[in-house]
């Protein structure tokens, strides 16, 4: 029982994986060494299959705000948004937040109800470099959406 | 109070002029945040950025307005007395003071910025300790006093008494020094709008400050950022509060002259 | 600064049923934990605020949990929906587990 769990996980990986493939062979392309965009990219699954479990996340559903390029990777600001009637049937439960290269990938999470009314937070992330933004959220019926934007960083390293 | 009326006075001229040479301003898309060609840190920004400073409850500088006003009236030292105890509402009483600072003090004969004055109420007036440069409360009240004139344009005194430091700073500023070799002028008046590496060069303007860096994390004062220029060169930075950026201070408000006081501006 | 500091912003009244954007704003370091001194090359341990509740007449209406990368003096923004009149109640829960709280009265016509 527990294998067949384990095993499971394994294919879940290996699929957020390939959602990750674009990111990674592009990290390759500029030269970083690919072992470390692994474990960049190993990282974020990781922690976001502790969320998902077995399930697949669907894409759609998630509005990611980002400035295109960030002027400072100190405050980034970001809003993310997510569709829903935000009803008692029908709601957001919780929304997760990773940047996939920074030292430590969690950004925050969120949880909601329906009297949050809308599913949409406007916040402010630090950034260590450029990379992707990735958003969960979690429905009360038990789907999974997820979406992923990438974001440029140039952090200003002069100007004391 | 005659002088405050007076000073609200040379208020409205200044506005009016502002609106004036705005219109003539060839690109006239800065709006309040640019006097003909001078032109504030805030134009430079990002739409982001701007959006931060915008929004009072985005502003992380309004943090420090908020700590000001506390201080403003608690009671300090042995007079038994608040800034507010001698001077009433800051909403009044400190309405358009920071567009003529730093300015010249008959006291010391010498040039007075918002935190040397504040320090002086301190000591004289309150019987109590000063504050430490760049410490939060000197930051805080700093804010809180510049604050009470967000909007007004920034109107300092260089003639009279004031002459010979503003001299001296208007030397210093165009003096080339560290290992770089580099004036201030070199990168604020020269190569202003251009990049230096990451960074977009602005004219360098103070009407914002004290300012919230997204680099700092904090809010700085222009002592602060006026040591961080001097380091970037590869020049020793001088003490703050130092007379040389006293006077320095008093050449670049005068640059600025016109801009709107911003304080807390947000800065990249 | 000596004290954490926070603010927040809601509508002074607002009909029943709208739904309506809360502002916060809190004074804080957001110590990582992966920076170091300068001077000794010793990392400063991580000092964060973690956690952001929000009631609404002793309701959960949202809650958030915060890493390090939530940036310096953190800003967020969300939406409750209008019920009854009374207060919303936000507490801000760091580390060492001390929090910090402010309540905001709200008054819902109709
Ligand atoms: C006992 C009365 C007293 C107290 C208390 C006091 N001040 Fe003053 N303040 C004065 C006087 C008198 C002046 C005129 C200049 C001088 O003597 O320094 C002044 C001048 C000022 C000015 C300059 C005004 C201008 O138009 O140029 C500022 C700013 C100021 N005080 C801020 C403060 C702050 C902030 C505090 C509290 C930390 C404070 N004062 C406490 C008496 C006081
Ligand atoms: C090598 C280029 C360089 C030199 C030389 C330099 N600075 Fe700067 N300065 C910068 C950069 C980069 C920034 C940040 C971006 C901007 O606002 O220009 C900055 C920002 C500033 C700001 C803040 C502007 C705002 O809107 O908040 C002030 C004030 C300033 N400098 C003053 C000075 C003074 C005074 C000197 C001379 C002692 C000086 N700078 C020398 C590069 C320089």
């Amino acid at each position: 029982m527990i294998h067949k769990t384990l095993e499971t996980r394994q294919v879940g990986r290996r699929e957020l994986m390939a959602m990750f493939g674009a990111g990674v062979v592009a990290a390759m392309g500029v030269g970083m060494t690919p072992r470390d965009a692994m474990a960049d990219a190993k990282s974020v699954t990781d922690a976001m299959m502790k969320v998902v479990g077995d399930n697949k996340p669907a894409t759609g559903k998630i509005k990611l705000d980002l400035p295109q390029i960030a002027e400072n990777g100190n405050t980034v600001p970001i809003a993310v948004e997510v569709d829903s009637p935000m009803s008692d049937a029908d709601h957001v439960k919780a929304l997760h937040l990773w940047a996939d290269k920074n030292p430590r990938p969690e950004v925050a999470s969120f949880r909601f109800s329906p009297a949050s009314g809308k599913a949409k937070v406007s916040t402010r992330v630090r950034l260590s470099k450029t990379q992707n933004i990735v958003a969960v959220a979690e429905m009360s019926d038990g789907k999974f959406y997820m979406a992923k934007s990438e974001i440029k960083v140039t952090i200003g390293g002069c100007g004391g | 109070m005659g002088k405050f009326h007076l000073g609200s006075l040379l208020a409205a001229g200044a506005i009016l002029a502002v609106g004036f040479s705005t219109q003539a301003n060839a690109e006239g898309k800065h709006g309040m945040y640019a006097n003909g060609e001078i032109r504030s840190g805030y134009t430079y920004l990002t739409p982001q950025s701007k959006a931060i400073q915008n929004d009072d409850f985005q502003n992380p500088g309004m943090i420090w307005v908020d700590d000001g006003a506390t201080l403003y009236e608690a009671v300090d030292g042995k007079a038994g007395k608040s800034c507010k105890a001698c001077h009433g509402k800051a909403e009044v009483a400190m309405k358009g003071v920071a567009t003529t600072y730093p300015k010249y003090d008959e006291d010391t004969k010498k040039i007075k910025n918002i935190e040397a004055q504040v320090n002086r109420c301190r000591t004289k007036h309150m019987q109590a300790k000063p504050w430490k440069y760049e410490s939060g409360q000197l930051l805080a009240m700093t804010v809180f006093i510049r604050h009470q004139s967000r909007g007004m344009p920034m109107n300092v005194s260089v003639d009279g008494p004031a002459v010979p430091f503003f001299q001296k700073g208007e030397k210093f500023y165009k003096q080339r020094r560290g290992a770089l070799d580099m004036a201030c002028s070199n990168c604020h008046i020269d190569n202003a709008g251009k990049n230096a590496r990451a960074n977009l060069l602005s004219q360098g303007q103070t009407n914002g400050f004290p300012t919230y860096r997204l680099k700092w994390q904090k809010v700085g004062s222009t002592h602060r950022r006026f040591r961080g220029c001097n380091k970037q060169v590869r020049a020793t930075p001088y003490k703050y509060a130092s007379d040389e950026y006293m006077n320095l201070e008093l050449y670049v408000a005068w640059r600025g002259r016109g801009l709107p006081v911003e304080t807390p501006a947000v800065r990249n | 600064m000596a004290k954490t500091k926070a603010r927040v912003k809601v509508p002074k009244s607002i009909k029943k049923g709208e739904v309506f954007q809360v502002k916060t704003l809190i004074s804080h370091k957001m110590e990582t934990g992966q920076r170091k001194n300068k001077k000794t090359g010793k990392k400063i341990s991580r000092m964060i605020i973690n956690k952001l509740v929000c009631q609404y007449n002793g309701k959960e209406v949202f809650a958030s949990d915060w890493h390090p990368a939530i940036s310096a003096n953190p800003y967020m923004a969300f939406y409750v929906k209008a019920d009854a009149s009374g207060s919303l109640d936000f507490t801000w829960t760091d580390d060492e587990g001390k929090s910090v709280k402010k309540s905001a009265k709200i008054t819902v016509a109709g």
